[in-house]
């Protein structure tokens, strides 16, 4: 089962999980499943039209799925999906 | 017995004196397999020497020449300070070592001067300079040359705070020639906890005059150049032109974009980082040649998501961290060694001590950087899509 890596900003939204086990053969379905899990966490990924929010990046391991076929990117159990927020903290 | 003058006479009867203007037409027709060797001493050769010219002082000759010159059939012309000392070391070179094509220059680096050919005078460190830097000169990727680079380096800093201090105080310390800091706070005591450029008596003082105080206490060197205000679209432009690598340590998104575009547009590098809680982020954005800022955050998230140091806290050592990774890849941008954080992002994790990278990739449709430099506007410059409601919710 794929992971999902929880950023410290969203883990208000997980109750303080770090990593999610996440359900589905796709980058889209594995956050889906996320939002199933942690309702709290789908307003701030997805979008009213169903899309990735712009501000979210996630990463199929240590690539980007805006490169890859977004939320029809393909997932193995073995992969990890990393949501990233931007930081401005200095 | 032969006085000294005889001596030098006879000698150069046996061998072969050039005029400088044929080593002069040589120096100016590009590597052509001949080789100048400079024979003086070393305060000599570092005062000036002919161009492209190797040094191996005459009391060394017998023992470094063949260091310089293995092949003992290419044609050495040899030079001093008038022509005395290089006809003598031809003859050696000849008569003794055996090398089939020697020549002195006669008139040496007097005539040459005289004549009005180009010098080279090359830079060398003060003896203070040598100790201070000793082991930077130690380890071949910086070097000399590498010290040289650091010490013309212009440097700006975003921001005396958690970042900006240690990466002012180590950059000084390396001896970036230039640093200059836009910062226009003051000195807080809640800054302490990590912003170690500045201490218990100067809070109160503002932060670009505290941290000055904290590099000249480490290298009196440094040229420090200090811009008391807020960065912003009517001053980023005359601020930051000029210099060399730019270091990201700003503590809210619109001005990240402006920089972000104000860079893209000047072709400067900035080595970014951002901080929160226990989490790091890393990067090099270098325009053209890797992502740029947008590429990788083509909107910023909304406030809820995007809370301040101020707001929820920083380890007071993290900024140390990830400043002391931005010193770093600025050192390697100036040096050119090793290989830049480019198109990487690199992410710390203080609780569980882990560092995980992630690539970075050009947008070919990035609003910024897939244009050309000069058609990015002044009124597009920090400009994205929701930035009116981005900045009212941040209040």
């Amino acid at each position: 089962m794929p992971t999902a890596k929880i950023p410290p900003v969203l883990r208000a939204s997980t109750g303080g999980e770090k990593e999610v086990d996440v359900d589905g053969e796709t980058v889209g379905d594995a956050l889906r499943s996320l939002a199933s899990q942690h309702p709290d966490t789908e307003r701030q990924l997805f979008g009213e039209n169903g899309e990735l929010n712009r501000y979210v990046n996630v990463y199929k391991n240590d690539e980007d799925v805006r490169v890859l076929e977004g939320l029809d990117t393909p997932l193995a159990g073995t992969d990890t999906l990393m949501i990233l927020p931007a930081m401005a903290g200095g | 017995m032969a006085t000294g003058a005889e001596l030098i006479r006879q000698i150069k009867e046996r061998i072969e004196e050039v005029d400088p203007r044929e080593v002069n037409d040589l120096v100016e027709g590009g590597p052509n397999g001949t080789l100048i060797v400079d024979v003086r001493e070393q305060h000599e050769f570092e005062e000036a020497h002919l161009p492209g010219a190797k040094h191996v002082p005459r009391g060394h000759l017998e023992s470094r020449i063949e260091t310089a010159a293995p092949d003992k059939s290419k044609r050495v012309i040899l030079y001093c300070q008038s022509g005395n000392r290089s006809a003598l070391a031809a003859h050696t070179l000849q008569e003794l070592l055996g090398y089939e094509d020697v020549a002195s220059m006669n008139g040496g680096i007097t005539l040459w001067k005289d004549r009005g050919y180009d010098v080279e005078v090359p830079r060398s460190l003060t003896a203070e300079q040598r100790s201070r830097y000793s082991r930077h000169l130690l380890i071949p990727e910086i070097g000399l040359e590498g010290q040289m680079k650091l010490l013309d380096a212009k440097v700006l800093l975003l921001g005396a705070g958690g970042l900006g201090s240690p990466i002012a105080l180590y950059l000084a310390a390396a001896g970036v020639g230039t640093l200059g800091i836009v910062d226009d706070d003051e000195v807080d005591l809640s800054n302490l906890q990590r912003q170690v450029a500045h201490s218990e008596e100067r809070v109160g003082m503002p932060k670009v005059d505290s941290a000055e105080i904290a590099i000249k206490g480490i290298n009196g060197d440094v040229n420090v150049v200090k811009y008391q205000k807020r960065l912003d679209a009517s001053n980023i432009m005359e601020i930051i032109e000029g210099y060399d690598v730019i270091v990201d340590g700003v503590d809210n998104f619109p001005t990240r974009y402006l920089l972000n575009d104000a860079t893209v547009r000047l072709r400067i590098p900035v080595v970014s980082a951002s901080i929160l809680g226990f989490d790091g982020q890393l990067s090099v954005f270098h325009p053209y040649e890797g992502p740029c800022y947008r590429c990788l955050y083509p909107t910023p998230p909304p406030a809820e998501l995007a809370p301040s140091c101020g707001a929820n806290g920083v380890l007071g050592v993290l900024p140390g961290v990830m400043g002391l990774l931005q010193a770093v890849e600025v050192i390697k941008l100036v040096t050119g060694a090793g290989e830049p954080l480019t198109g990487r992002l690199l992410l710390y994790e203080a609780l569980g001590a882990t560092f995980t990278e992630l690539k970075v990739r050009r947008d070919p449709d990035c609003p910024i950087c897939s244009r050309d430099p000069e058609s990015i506007s002044d009124e597009e410059m920090g400009v994205f899509p929701d930035y009116e409601a981005f900045c009212a919710a941040a209040g």
